[in-house]
């Protein structure tokens, strides 16, 4: 009992973070029907960031943690939100009338070179958050102590999913990023500005990475420049299992992710984590061909 | 086109005095380790042309091609250190196994839709790179690979410097490309056509795109396997590091870079990819930024690849009378 509390509450905290980075390939999935390879590395981005704002800057002691923590994810989500826009302006918008592949070659390409240039600015070396910024607090569950950052996590990553889900359902905006995933040419008739739409997206998705970024950054303590390419893989994996395009869909494949893992590596193997989430995937994909929560929008001919 | 072998026209002779001029290049004293790069390049070209079997011809968003290098050049490998077999002797098993192992991971998953496909093989070179790593069956080596590979000996000749595994890297390339070019043209070629342009179309004219689509992913996973072996025996040390889910991107960016779905596109983009970072060296630790950034722009500037495929045209066939 005592280790499956644990495992339960460190696969949700994982999983919250698969979740939020893949809302950002699910929504410009939706939208654009694109693959954004490079989006694992503004989830890198965003964890740099926040290390250079706690660490380099030293908000926590001008300002206090709390304070401090909250400038750090405002500051963070913003500039990951530019990233992504600069990101779409760069690689992506020369490319909306090509084929989809040449798109995924232009993502690939603007992936490796993120990653770079992450590597260029803070070096190659694994970089720590301060370990004394949280106090190790714990809480307990059924008798078992629980590391609080992990509860926190999952709160989050749980809120950010309802707020996205209310803004996309109960907005303007919203409902135009529904019209274009729909139908662009549709939604441009009736006066949407889907180049807009693309922005907005562009830049919802890469905040949420940056905060997942920041999320990881506070939970395990050691980021890498290489790191978003796992992250993103897993998140992709999510969104996949999902249904792609799928909000809700999301959240459910990235829980789901990470629970079969926390539990895999447990109870199954520690080698073989990382292959188990692939062997779901496969498995759910043979039964159920367009994820957990398809998108219904009918195949076009 | 007139007659049955019609004259060389201007641009074939060029293409084909460049192509002579390049087997010349390690007899006009090419420095060793220039002779590697081409190798490199010339495997890489090998597996990117099998890849465009099913990435370019048939249209299947493939990203897993490293799996099947992997499962050839694990064969041989293992073929070579434990049972003692010629390298040579090991080819036709290498691919075989290959297709072997595509038909049957390929089989309940190619009815997926393009993205789906994309990441299911992905998961699969991911699976059979930690494979590889855990040894579940003690034959892999685990994660330090398998080591001291013998050469291959052609009719009592030893190759064993990089000039010779060029003739026999660019030799076997040059194969592939011929065999390719007339599967290209064959019915099968054109029922993969077919399928890429319009599926649905196809299927309703009588094309079993089922059947021809693992077709496609068995031929490149052999031809993925033969290349296995070349590489096992040129390397002589192999390890799942090498099997990455990045190779396969690389082999990925090449196909669509270099035109999918032509031979020469997809040379060209062979040169590009692997070459590019080498001449980029002297960026130092900047050069993988700016081969990210050249992959956009050209990319851009090319949305179809370097030489997209031509549209081929068919005369009906003469009516009955």
């Amino acid at each position: 009992m005592e280790f499956f509390i644990q495992q339960l509450t460190n696969g949700l905290a994982v999983g919250g973070i698969y979740a939020l980075i893949a809302l950002g390939y699910t929504m410009v999935y939706g939208v654009l029907k694109l693959i954004n390879f490079a989006h694992g590395d503004l989830f890198t981005l965003g964890a740099y960031l926040g290390f250079t704002s706690l660490v380099s800057l030293g908000l926590a002691d001008q300002l206090g943690v709390g304070a401090a923590l909250a400038l750090c994810v405002l500051l963070v989500m913003g500039l990951s939100a530019l990233a992504g826009h600069v990101l779409e302006r760069a690689a992506y918008r020369p490319l909306r009338k090509s084929g989809r592949l040449s798109a995924v070659v232009s993502a690939l390409g603007a992936s490796i070179f993120i990653q770079n240039a992450i590597m260029l600015l803070w070096g190659a070396r694994d970089r720590a958050y301060p370990a004394d910024l949280l106090p190790p607090m714990t809480v307990s569950i059924a008798g078992q102590p629980v590391p609080l950052i992990r509860l926190v996590v999952f709160a989050v990553s749980l809120l950010v999913m309802v707020g996205l889900y209310v803004f996309i359902n109960r907005t303007r905006m919203g409902m135009a990023i529904r019209a274009a995933a729909i139908d662009q040419g549709a939604a441009k008739l009736m006066g949407i500005d889907v180049r807009r739409v693309v922005a907005v997206v562009f830049m919802i998705g890469p905040a949420l990475g940056g905060l997942a970024g920041i999320m990881v950054g506070l939970s395990y303590g050691q980021i890498n420049f290489t790191m978003g390419q796992l992250y993103g893989l897993k998140a992709f994996t999510a969104a996949i299992l999902g249904g792609i395009g799928n909000i809700p869909g999301a959240m459910l494949g990235g829980l789901l992710l990470g629970l079969v893992e926390a539990f895999g590596a447990a109870y199954v193997s520690v080698a073989w984590k990382d292959a188990l989430a692939f062997f779901v995937l496969i498995l759910i994909l043979v039964v159920r061909p367009t994820g957990l929560l398809p998108e219904r929008v009918a195949e076009k001919l | 086109m007139t007659g049955r072998f019609p004259l060389p026209g201007p641009g074939r002779i060029a293409w084909a005095a460049l192509a002579i001029l390049f087997f010349c290049l390690p007899l006009m004293g090419l420095p060793p380790n220039r002779v590697g790069l081409l190798n490199h390049i010339g495997l890489y070209a090998v597996l990117a042309l099998s890849l465009n079997v099913i990435l370019g011809q048939a249209g299947m968003f493939h990203m897993g091609h490293a799996a099947f290098f992997a499962v050839g050049a694990y064969a041989t490998a293992i073929l070579n250190t434990v049972c003692g077999w010629s390298i040579l002797a090991t080819l036709p098993v290498a691919g075989a196994a290959a297709g072997l192992f595509a038909a049957l991971v390929a089989a309940p998953i190619i009815h997926l839709r393009g993205d789906y496909l994309l990441l299911v093989t992905i998961g699969i070179v991911e699976i059979v790179r930690i494979f590889l790593i855990n040894d579940p069956f003690g034959l892999t080596g685990g994660a330090n690979g398998l080591i001291n590979i013998a050469r291959p000996v052609i009719l009592g000749f030893k190759i064993t410097r990089p000039p010779h595994f060029f003739y026999l890297i660019w030799g076997f390339a040059a194969v592939s490309m011929l065999l390719f070019h007339w599967l290209e043209n064959s019915r099968f070629g054109r029922a993969l056509n077919f399928i890429r342009e319009d599926t649905v179309a196809a299927e309703g004219v009588g094309v079993d795109t089922a059947r021809y689509k693992l077709m496609a992913f068995v031929i490149g996973a052999v031809w993925a396997g033969f290349a296995g072996t070349l590489y096992a025996s040129y390397m002589r040390t192999i390890s799942p590091g090498s099997f990455s889910f990045w190779e396969s991107v690389v082999l990925f960016m090449i196909v669509i870079l270099g035109g999918s779905g032509n031979q020469k596109g997809v040379l060209a983009g062979a040169f590009l990819v692997v070459g590019l970072p080498e001449v980029f060296r002297f960026l130092k630790d900047s050069r993988l930024m700016f081969f990210g950034a050249a992959l956009v722009l050209m990319m851009i500037f090319r949305p179809q690849g370097l030489f997209p495929p031509r549209r081929r045209t068919y005369a009906p066939p003469p009516e009955a009378s």
